[in-house]
């Protein structure tokens, strides 16, 4: 599935919501359930370090895909981790480097990705960009 | 007579809604919100006194000279100052404390020590670590114990001949403590030590009597006690501020410049240099006119109680813990839920509509000795409420359910 069509496919299924606590009480299962970080690769250099939580993310490639691992020690952090994940991991680094975030917008989310939230959050979106820019450098 | 339900009615903000909800604020600490009595005052200034203070011989400027020395002198008379010039327009606590730092840079030297505590703000750390680097003195720590408090025991063993200055925050930022400053006065003064207080955290709960407790220099902010941002006062003893050489150079803080040499103002204004943040000293005055109008002791007496009622309600929540529990403490209870983030506390209960902090509270060292992340930091000032209380534990225990 392209990148586009996951997001389409998260926007679908947090239209039915009705409040923040369904879309929230959601979030935060997704973040209980998924499977993230190995943590052996939950060390010091794949830190980013928010002010409010830390986020640890892990990158590799596979077939000419990126799969990235994450974590978070703030729940809610890792729900939208967990989201992101969906979106980003399994796909070509062109495409991750060409993708938006506005989806986060869409499903209510849009202050977890505030520059000012201090969550680590957005640092995390911008290394998941910087992983696709290097692996794209090495597929040219 | 303290009535809340009157004062409330002073602070536009608090009958906003925030996300849907009416707002609780529980933030104080970090900021307290602003009556219209203050707003009144700064919008008045932009409407009818606008102008650059102390050279102008316009009438404008005159007046607004004559605002801003009256608010000196109203601050001078809050924190019982001798003189007037003792009091230094800051833009805020921090400047104050890095305005005393580098005063001290040229007093110091190698072998010279240094005493901060370990509850300190970073503001408060960061300083002095720059000052130790620049001269090579040494800085030492009060450790702190279980229950937030200060070991005096450890401070005596620390105070000797070497101790050239002592820092200490009169109220922890990040658990409410008070700290027994007369003692680390007296003490520090039998060894011929300066004492500076931050008064970030106090000013809003105590009216501090700078002479009465003959501290050397005490620093506090405006929007901490119902002032704007971006102004604060360095109390400084006359003595000392004539000691310490100017922080920053320009207008304002000279008696005559040539390219030879300059020669510096008279006190206060060696220490403010360039046009001040004129109306935010005027509307500083204000603010305290405002909090002494209601009274400190009324403001302590109320606020005790919320503390009381909050801390027992809070506790009535299984596996909360409360981080600072001294018997001297105001009105902030800084907390955690059993394996909880406090980031996911604080954004539940945002979305209720009430506004706590979450983080390290700029005090990472405590949060080290507690081995904790962070805590949720509820504070609370005057204008708060009971029924506010009870709707921020609804909202906890909301909380711990969607998130455990």
């Amino acid at each position: 599935m392209s990148i586009e069509d996951i997001q389409n496919e998260i926007i679908d299924e947090f239209s039915m919501f009705e409040d923040w606590e369904e879309r929230y009480q959601y979030m935060i299962d997704l973040g209980k359930e998924l499977p993230l970080i190995d943590d052996e690769y939950k060390t010091d250099n794949n830190i980013i370090k928010g002010c409010q939580s830390k986020v640890w993310v892990h990158a590799e490639m596979n077939d000419n895909k990126i799969e990235f691992t994450a974590d978070s020690d703030a729940i809610i952090t890792k729900g939208i981790i967990a989201i992101l994940i969906r979106t980003f991991s399994n796909q070509h680094p062109k495409d991750i480097i060409d993708a938006d975030t506005d989806f986060i917008d869409k499903i209510g989310l849009k202050e977890h990705l505030s520059p000012t939230r201090a969550n680590g959050l957005v640092s995390m979106v911008k290394q998941l960009k910087m992983y696709a820019i290097a692996y794209q450098t090495q597929l040219n | 007579m303290f009535n809340v339900d009157t004062i409330r009615k002073d602070f536009p903000i608090l009958f906003r809604k925030v996300n849907g909800k009416p707002l609780v604020y529980f933030d104080n600490a970090a900021t307290s919100q602003t009556p219209q009595q203050v707003i009144d005052v700064i919008v008045d200034y932009y409407s009818n006194y606008n102008a650059n203070i102390h050279r102008g011989v316009h009438t404008l400027s005159q007046e607004a000279t004559d605002l801003y020395e009256a608010s000196r002198q109203k601050i001078q008379a809050h924190f019982n100052a001798k003189f007037p010039h003792e009091i230094i327009f800051t833009s805020g606590t921090t400047h104050g404390i890095n305005l005393v730092a580098n005063g001290f840079s040229s007093l110091l030297k190698k072998g010279d020590e240094i005493i901060v505590s370990a509850l300190e703000h970073h503001s408060n750390i960061v300083p002095w670590q720059m000052l130790c680097e620049r001269t090579g003195a040494t800085l030492k720590v009060i450790p702190m114990n279980e229950d937030g408090e200060l070991i005096m025991s450890e401070f005596d063993k620390l105070v000797s001949q070497n101790t050239k200055l002592v820092f200490v925050n009169h109220i922890s930022n990040a658990l409410g403590t008070i700290n027994p400053i007369e003692y680390i006065i007296e003490k520090a003064h039998n060894v011929g030590a300066a004492v500076l207080i931050d008064g970030a955290q106090s000013a809003p709960h105590i009216k501090p009597n700078v002479q009465a407790l003959d501290v050397d220099f005490y620093v506090t902010s405006a929007h901490k006690i119902c002032g704007p941002t971006g102004v604060g006062m360095l109390y400084g003893k006359e003595a000392w501020l004539k000691k310490l050489p100017p922080y920053q150079g320009g207008g304002e803080m000279i008696a005559e410049v040539t390219f030879e040499k300059t020669t510096y103002a008279d006190l206060p204004h060696k220490f403010e240099a360039g046009t001040p943040n004129i109306c935010g000293g005027i509307a500083f005055g204000a603010a305290i006119n405002y909090m002494n109008n209601i009274g400190f002791d009324n403001i302590a007496n109320y606020e005790n109680e919320l503390l009381e009622y909050g801390t027992k309600k809070l506790l009535e929540i299984e596996g909360l813990k409360i981080y600072g529990t001294s018997k001297h403490k105001t009105s902030v209870i800084s907390f955690n839920l059993e394996g909880i983030h406090p980031y996911d506390v604080g954004t539940i209960l945002d979305k209720l509509g009430i506004a706590v902090r979450t983080g390290h509270h700029c005090a990472q060292p405590i949060m080290d000795f507690y081995k904790i992340p962070g805590t949720v930091r509820a504070s609370f000032a005057f204008y708060n409420t009971k029924a506010e209380i009870d709707a921020l534990v609804e909202g906890v225990r909301k909380a711990k359910m969607m998130l455990s």
